[in-house]
């Protein structure tokens, strides 16, 4: 194989976005974590579809403020990919900042969800559909309060000048799981929020 | 380079001639299944057990065919003879594909039939061919069952329990609860198992084409006690059935001599809060019906013969007989056990 | 060409040569990859070899435990209404049997093999995640530990493996016990999430240039698609245990029937889960076979590709067909036709293998080995499985089979048959590569003999008590059952079976002290882990070689054109601990990936993680949330960008000298 050798070209060394080990690592996390939502809203629906109670017991849900909170989700997520770009184009100023207001609208999601929560009639203890959701909803709050604490940490790193437009994988990778949380959440409003209305 | 060292020699076809002898010894373990009640391959009684057998003896004689040439193709492949050639020497990667297609080619042929022959069968033995002439309800508690035989009219529904009588030739829906936790209605003679899932409501059915008494038993672990939870159905004639259940419908007749009277005072105070005599004060839902006790061939479900002595037995050291279970080791003295046990005699 | 600042550049041409052993090279790897002496290397090291052997010797220390509890099992059922066991000590020792084999034996054990061999057979010099891998071992061991402390206390858990509610519910099973399964449940997942991830990963970034997905050895395939299954199989079964420990704890209702729970919901979570983890726990074992036999017959094995899609078909079909675990609940008859049907064609991809197998010894040469013995049994002990497997995909016969010992003897069949013979071959296999001695020959052909006897006069009757009635998970029997010839026979057995298991102990022990030294390919085996010494340096491969074939190692006297594989020339990579990254179906080089040094970040996740259960467990809350935070303090330490590895920029000055 004399040829292959003597072709050797410049390879990137080290963690180099989409090449990076934690890159593939990431998607695989994510793979098995969209699992876990999905028996999660398997679960939901197969009690769902075999029950007798008041189903949600408080009626159809309001839609208004979870919408609301939807879209500050998602563009939370939007923020993330903003600050990725920045980098890229060597913007990092606008880079930290974009990031910061991601951050932002995560704790306002966060915010918004516990009042949500605190409004409700029920706890999880009170009935089966209370069970649900809240360990299907509180599922999910564990995935933005972790995703908030990498989207700090990127922040924290993009502050001490870790990155540049060389080497950014990290937020890569953060982003990326950030954007799952975002996109999880669209599969919970849905089923918890949406298909009530459709029964 | 290899260090193969002295071990490399051929070995002999004791491998297989092994294995046989397991297969021989386990077939004559069979020779000791003429007493076994719950013998399912080589006996059934009813329709919805029959086909299955059936269906269990192809699959059997089938399978068993396709591993005894798939073991003589492996002894072949292991043993057969070749010429001696260079150990370094290196097969090539191409050939044999024709085994794999073939091989898997038949496999497939024989599991298609299999499988249509089997789909077939379910069809046949999922429902009775005329309408059931009996429903009853059977509750699984830990660790015994509760009997109800249902009517429109509730002086004509009566409950009893471990024992299930059918008329002979009579499709016989049986409905299936459980109480407590899972368990599993399983008279392999009869048909197969059902779960009793708590909250659910399953079905089965069953026939019996002969007269007699065929055993069953819980088939999914439900606690401590879960070996010792039998129940025996009883297959009679339509007019012995019929006299059966007139007796079980009626209510425990008064007590009259004196020692039953005492008797009766004990099991209300002692006994009633779990168990029922119709006819008495004793109410209690959470263990078997007494009121036609003596009417039964086994106690504790299934672990003992019903005579007075295993009664007694049973009343004084139940935890010792099957430890773990609901039924307490009641303490008597000598002079309340004989009462209890001369009131116990009337519950016939 | 000895370095003592690495070269630090984001890009570079990867320097290519050869490093022979003493070489100022070689000797400059070995310093870069050997793991600390002491305590701390031990506790830091993530070498995948000492990592895969820990394992092997972990999962065989729970193999030991297990069968312990199941000769214990086989003195109470030698006879009828014997009295050696109470009831409740029974079900505790045939549910931690179950839990040990199946959870802390056959999957770990596996893991051991493919965490060792993975990088040796792909031509990498570590495991895609060292660091990963160390966790996964730790929380492996954690688990364990964690699953079994209950048991001298008289409370492990008793719900047999499968745990239905509403039984494992707080109503029927007041103590600890099964708070320990699910937590323990939920804490083992996260160990094997994460190895799958990492196996994953490895086999996507971590071969060899050259060698493309179609030259991977068979244990490759298996492990993947056994890691894929768990990656998508593991949450199933971890949130069943953890919306079990909720309605126990936090009293909610998910499986609580007086208020609308439903406890068929746990079973199709738990068999959604448990059938795909009963391919994951066969496959990469068949893998083991594959590989290896075609060593002892002399010829590669036939139909590769075929072998290779069976093993991907049976993963995907496993998904398909839970529902069999549960026929007899009461399901639609339709719905019991399509999975009676769907159960049956799952076979099929079986039939691939074995007459792969059978065709690659009929065609070869066969030698007549400890190992070959152990894989030619298997073949015979797989296809005793597959076909009572049939009978019990046959809905009508397993309405009368389902929970009766035909499946415990079928269970046993797959699960020792296809696991465990495959491993103690492979083990004989491999030990020269692990410990660079051969086993002793005559007592592994003891060892043999006694197991294939034993294993076959334990459990071939149990197929006979099943069709007698016997159910399974009863502690006693009547006399008048008709089953007490068949267990007396399977007792006898059973202490057959494992008096082999101690003559193959014993084996181990003798040659790891007396075998005879070895060479680096004793067996003339074709795969890359032998071109290795025996047993391996630290960084593996002193330079990452080129592979041109299937069989780098056969390409000499195979003939079949094309290239030759290139290993003393290849890439040196060694400013700092460094493999390569290929693309990932033709393994073209990509990128040169910085590995990371010995750390004790693995073992304190670990040991936080496992005491974050621990506090659930015993209701601690605050000290908990403390084990929380310390789980985060550690992962954000371990996953603070480092220079060294390049996972963010270097400074200015740093990079010029590097490229000065």
């Amino acid at each position: 194989m004399a040829e292959a050798m003597q072709t050797a070209q410049a390879l990137p060394a080290g963690s180099e976005g989409k090449r990076s080990g934690g890159w593939w690592g990431m998607i695989a996390l994510i793979v098995t974590e969209g699992s876990l939502f999905g028996y999660l809203l398997f679960s939901y629906f197969y009690l769902a579809s075999q029950t007798e109670q008041h189903w949600p017991p408080e009626g159809l849900p309001d839609l208004l403020i979870p919408g609301i909170n939807t879209l500050i989700l998602l563009s939370s997520s939007i923020f993330v990919w903003i600050s990725e770009r920045c980098i890229q184009s060597r913007q990092m100023r606008w880079s930290i900042a974009s990031m910061a207001l991601a951050v932002i609208l995560g704790v306002c999601f966060v915010v918004i969800q516990l009042h949500e929560w605190n409004d409700k009639s029920y706890d999880m203890a009170a009935n089966l559909y209370g069970s649900l959701y809240f360990t299907i909803t509180g599922f999910h709050m564990l995935h933005v309060i972790v995703g908030l604490i990498i989207l700090l940490l990127l922040l924290l790193w993009l502050g001490l000048g870790y990155f540049d437009n060389r080497r950014y994988a990290a937020v890569t990778i953060g982003g990326l799981y950030w954007h799952f949380v975002d996109v999880v959440w669209l599969f919970v409003f849905t089923s918890l929020y949406l298909t009530p209305y459709l029964y | 380079m290899n260090d193969y060292g002295p071990g490399f020699r051929r070995c002999t076809p004791i491998n297989y001639a092994v294995f046989l002898c397991a297969l021989t010894a386990a077939s004559a373990a069979l020779a000791d299944n003429e007493a076994a009640p719950l013998n399912y391959f080589l006996h059934s009684y009813g329709p919805a057990a029959t086909p299955t057998m059936h269906l269990g003896w192809v699959f059997v004689a089938l399978l068993l065919a396709i591993l005894i040439i798939v073991a003589s193709l492996l002894a072949g492949a292991v043993f057969h003879k070749r010429p001696v050639e260079d150990f370094r020497k290196i097969g090539r990667e191409e050939e044999g594909m024709p085994w794999i297609y073939i091989g898997t080619g038949i496999s497939t042929c024989i599991l298609v039939v299999l499988a249509i022959y089997s789909l077939v069968t379910l069809n046949v033995i999922a429902k009775p061919t005329h309408v059931p002439g009996l429903t009853l309800t059977v509750t699984g508690y830990d660790w015994w069952w509760k009997v109800e035989y249902e009517n429109d009219d509730p002086a004509r529904h009566f409950v009893t329990a471990n024992e299930v009588h059918i008329p002979v030739g009579v499709p016989v829906l049986v409905k299936l609860k459980s109480a407590d936790v899972i368990h599993a209605f399983w008279v392999p003679v009869l048909a197969g198992k059902t779960q009793m899932i708590p909250g659910l409501i399953n079905q089965q059915w069953l026939e019996a084409d002969t007269e007699g008494v065929y055993a069953g038993e819980c088939t999914q672990y439900c606690g401590v006690q879960h070996a010792h939870m039998g129940l025996e159905v009883v297959a009679q004639n339509t007019a012995e059935f019929e006299k059966w259940r007139d007796a079980q419908r009626r209510t425990a007749p008064p007590t009259s001599a004196a020692g039953a009277n005492a008797g009766q005072k004990i099991f209300l105070d002692q006994c009633a809060g779990c168990h029922t005599v119709r006819g008495t004060e004793a109410v209690g839902a959470h263990a078997p019906d007494l009121t036609h006790l003596n009417s039964r061939r086994m106690i504790a479900a299934g672990l003992l013969t019903n005579t007075p002595d295993h009664l007694m037995q049973w009343i004084t050291h139940a935890q010792e007989l099957k430890p773990g279970a609901r039924m307490p080791s009641m303490v008597l003295t000598p002079a309340e056990a004989s009462s209890l046990s001369a009131f116990l005699s009337t519950l016939n | 060409m000895t370095h003592n600042t690495p070269d630090l550049s984001l890009n570079r041409v990867p320097e290519m040569g050869s490093a022979p052993i003493g070489s100022a090279a070689e000797i400059r790897l070995a310093e870069l990859w050997e793991t600390a002496p002491g305590w701390r290397g031990w506790l830091s090291t993530v070498d995948h070899k000492t990592i895969g052997l820990r394992y092997l010797v972990t999962a065989f220390i729970f193999l030991l435990m297990g069968g312990v509890e199941a000769l214990i099992m086989r003195l109470q059922l030698a006879g009828p209404e014997q009295n050696l066991l109470t009831p409740e000590q029974y079900n505790q020792l045939f549910t931690m049997h179950g839990i040990t084999m199946i959870f802390l034996y056959s999957l770990p054990i596996l893991s051991g093999f493919s965490n060792y061999l993975w990088p040796l057979m792909l031509g990498s010099r570590d495991m895609a995640f060292p660091r990963l891998n160390a966790l996964s071992y730790w929380i492996f061991l954690f688990a364990g530990l964690f699953l079994y402390v209950s048991f001298p206390l008289g409370e492990a858990p008793n719900a047999g493996w499968f745990n239905y509610v509403p039984f494992a519910g707080l109503e029927y099973n007041t103590g600890p016990n099964i708070d320990v399964y699910a937590l323990g449940m939920v804490l083992l997942g996260i160990s094997t999430t994460v190895g799958s991830i990492n196996f994953v990963v490895t086999l996507f970034r971590m071969r060899a240039p050259g060698m493309s997905i179609s030259r991977v050895p068979i244990l490759v395939w298996g492990t993947l698609t056994a890691s894929v299954a768990n990656i998508f199989a593991i949450p199933s079964v971890s949130l069943a245990f953890f919306l079990l420990w909720l309605d126990r704890r936090i009293g909610t209702h998910f499986f609580d029937v007086v208020n609308g729970g439903k406890p068929l919901l746990w079973q199709h979570l738990f068999w959604m889960f448990g059938h795909p983890w009963v391919y994951a726990v066969v496959l990469p074992a068949m893998g083991i076979v594959s590989d290896a036999l075609p060593t002892f017959c002399r010829r590669p094995l036939v139909g590769y590709s075929a072998v290779a899609l069976s093993t991907m078909a049976t993963m995907l079909l496993g998904f398909g067909v839970w529902i069999h675990h549960m026929f007899a609940t009461g399901l639609p008859t339709l719905a019991l036709s399509f999975f009676g049907a769907a159960s049956m064609v799952i076979s099929i991809p079986s039939a691939v293998a074995v007459f792969a197998w059978i065709a690659t010894i009929w065609l070869g040469r066969p030698v007549f080995n400890t190992p070959f013995l152990f894989f030619a049994g298997f073949v015979i002990l797989f296809v005793i499985g597959g076909l009572s497997g049939v009978m019990t995909a046959a809905v009508p016969l397993d309405f009368q089979l389902n929970e009766t010992y035909f499946i415990v003897a079928h269970l046993h069949y797959v699960l020792l048959g296809i696991n465990v013979f495959p491993v103690i071959g492979g083990i004989y296999y491999w030990f020269p590569k692990f410990f660079g001695r051969m086993m002793n020959e005559t007592l592994g052909k003891w060892s043999f003999w006694v197991m294939f006897i034993g294993f076959n006069l334990g459990f071939f009757p149990m197929h006979v008590a099943g069709l007698l009635g016997m159910p399974r998970r009863i502690y006693t029997y009547a006399p008048h059952m008709g089953w007490n010839m068949v267990n007396m026979i399977t007792s006898v057995g059973s202490f057959v079976f494992a008096l082999g298991i101690l003559l193959f102990l014993v084996n181990v022990l003798v040659s790891l002290k007396r075998g005879a030294l070895t060479t680096p390919n004793p067996w003339d085996a074709p795969t890359l882990e032998w071109a290795t010494p025996s047993p391996p340096p630290a960084y593996n491969f002193a330079v990452i070689p080129i592979i041109a074939s299937r069989h780098p190692l056969w390409e000499d006297r195979l003939d079949e054109g094309g290239g030759r594989s290139s290993l003393e020339q290849g890439y040196l990579l060694m400013e700092g601990r460094e493999t390569l990254g290929t693309t990932s179906l033709d393994a073209d080089p990509d990128i040169i990936l910085k590995m990371p040094d010995d750390s004790l970040a693995p073992f304190f996740l670990g040991l936080f993680s496992a005491l974050v259960f621990a506090g659930l467990l015993l209701h601690w809350q605050n000290f908990t949330i403390l084990m929380v935070l310390a789980c985060s303090l550690s992962l954000a330490a371990w996953m603070w960008p480092r220079k060294t590895l390049l996972q963010r920029v270097p400074d200015a000055c740093e990079e010029g000298a590097a490229h000065g």
